[in-house]
């Protein structure tokens, strides 16, 4: 294993510590328990909208807490969930009258980690699961889908709705639309290597790809031969487009993510033909995302999310947002 | 002859020693079907149980489980810290402030802990969890008429068996179940530490 770190066991720490430094005027890091929370919270009277998850996908979710998007972000360890004393103690710091919004991607340790800290935490709290995953059958048989992509949409909007005043209810009722309207898929080119584990999470040749990945390394549904972009785009949008489904004269915004080894050239490569697939379906592009915003360490590869909009969506994802991944409008 | 405070902290002190060495063997069960967290996770979690029992050991059985519960809760993470910090919780509360506990208090503990997990994860037998590996553990613990030492004996010879049982099961819960068919053919990573941590009770109850 070849990676920028000193110790596996401090490389959260270590790497909150430098974010800390490059964004001291949009956050505050704190440790023991870790949380990265907003530098003016608590906002009075306002909605704390608030996240985490395992570290290893950043920017998410501390990259997103700022002006319009996030109060706090709780981080685990490397793809594990926070625990329940991190995200109380983000309600207790970022609380500012109106209560606090769960978001919480839908995994077994997420989940239960929230409820834990739901039950316990003095606010009001509420909060909302994200699902956005088609790759997993949810099923009776299954854990339910996983949230990935749809997340980061999520969090602006409903950061965005926060900041303009909406309240409680309405934060959570403005999130419940989002996860229905959004759907996601992603593929892996190559594994990555978890810190503390040291070698790949999954094998994989040369020419083939893993459809139906995660954001933790976990293997997808099935291994193909990898093909072209082309091939790779259509692999994920067509379950994608069947799932919700998306049809002809629906307005959607784009969000074409690199799991984190991708590089922008193919990124682009393959958004620009995810959007003439959309364009000869009749569905228009009104709003889109490219980069690395939900990813899974060095994993290449990439995921596809299509979020289906509506007239208060688009004005929302246009309010202003400051963190230190999204920025526009100040 | 019961089972004092004292003897509770000695068992968790193996248990930590335990879950230290089998780390990487948890971590590598994990990688093949979940997200290669559980044995790190666990060792972090009974290395900070390691320097609390340190600091204060409290004097009672029943709150030495709950000091397990929340610095189980508070430090693993993933779904293991919720889910083996309400087992520790619920056993707490099957025990009371009773000084001692006898072999009948011990199964009660093991009915808390797996109603507990039932209640957190909502699992079956079944689904390949560690419920596969409690569910047996307990049924196995109520049917000795002895001491300390063989309930819990009982109970992981029952936990093995049920952890090995999961090998061929399809994952129904966690992150496993995402892989559909393919997470048969894998031991469940929950179902090994539960098995290994009533192993390394037994083994302290028998040199007590």
């Amino acid at each position: 294993m070849k990676k920028i770190i000193n110790d596996p066991e401090t490389v959260v720490q270590d790497s909150l510590r430098g974010m800390q430094a490059a964004h001291s005027d949009l956050l505050t890091v704190h440790h023991d328990p870790a949380v990265v929370v907003r530098a003016d919270a608590p906002v009075p009277g306002k909605v704390a909208i608030i996240s985490g998850g395992g570290a290893g996908h950043e920017p998410l979710h501390g990259g997103f807490v700022g002006r319009g998007m996030l109060d706090a972000a709780c981080p685990g360890a490397v793809f594990t969930s926070p625990t329940p004393d991190q995200v109380l103690d983000a309600v207790s710091k970022t609380d500012g009258g109106a209560g606090a919004l769960l978001v919480v991607k839908n995994y077994t340790g997420d989940v239960l980690n929230f409820e834990t800290a739901g039950e316990l935490a003095e606010s009001e709290v509420r909060s909302v699961v994200i699902d956005d995953d088609v790759a997993v059958k949810d099923s009776l048989y299954t854990a339910g889908r996983r949230g990935v992509g749809g997340t980061v949409l999520l969090e602006k909007i409903v950061g965005a709705a926060a900041e303009r005043g909406d309240d409680l209810a309405a934060c959570e009722a403005l999130a419940l639309r989002v996860i229905a309207s959004v759907r996601s898929m992603g593929l892996a080119l190559t594994s990555c290597t978890v810190p503390h584990v040291g070698s790949p999470s999954f094998e994989l040749a040369d020419d083939e790809m893993e459809v139906g990945i995660g954001i933790h390394g976990e293997p997808g549904r099935r291994k193909v031969a990898a093909g072209t972009a082309s091939d790779m785009v259509s692999a994920l949008l067509e379950p994608i487009l069947e799932d919700l489904p998306f049809s002809s004269g629906d307005r959607v915004l784009l969000f074409t993510n690199s799991m984190g080894g991708t590089p922008l050239i193919e990124l682009y490569l393959a958004h620009g033909i995810a959007e003439q697939l959309l364009a000869d379906r009749g569905i228009t592009v009104e709003r889109r995302l490219v980069g690395p915003y939900i990813t899974s360490l060095e994993m290449q590869g990439m995921s596809i999310t299509l979020l289906k909009l509506d007239d208060e969506m688009v004005s929302l994802w246009d309010a202003p947002v400051h963190t230190p991944a999204l920025r526009w409008g100040v | 002859m019961g089972c004092t405070a004292a003897d509770v902290v000695a068992a968790l002190r193996a248990a930590a020693a335990v879950v230290q060495e089998h780390r990487d063997e948890l971590v590598r069960l994990d990688q093949a079907i979940g997200d290669a967290d559980h044995g790190e996770n666990m060792k972090r979690g009974f290395t900070a149980l390691l320097s609390r029992l340190d600091a204060e050991p409290p004097d009672t059985p029943g709150k030495v489980l709950k000091l397990v519960a929340t610095t189980l809760i508070s430090t693993v993470g993933g779904a293991a810290g919720p889910l083996y910090g309400t087992a520790f919780l619920r056993a707490s509360a099957a025990v009371g402030d009773a000084a001692e506990l006898d072999p009948a208090a011990v199964a009660r503990a093991l009915q808390g802990a797996l109603d507990g997990v039932v209640a957190r994860g909502k699992a079956a037998v079944g689904d390949k969890t560690m419920v596969d590996a409690l569910t047996p553990a307990v049924a196995a613990a109520e049917g000795v008429n002895g001491s300390v030492a063989a309930a819990l004996s009982a109970a992981a010879d029952a936990a093995e068996e049920g952890a090995a049982s999961t090998v061929p099961m399809v994952a129904r819960k966690g992150r496993a179940s995402y892989l559909g068919e393919r997470s048969a053919g894998h031991l469940d990573p929950g179902a090994r530490s539960t098995a290994l941590l009533l192993r390394a009770f037994a083994d302290a109850a028998a040199r007590a």
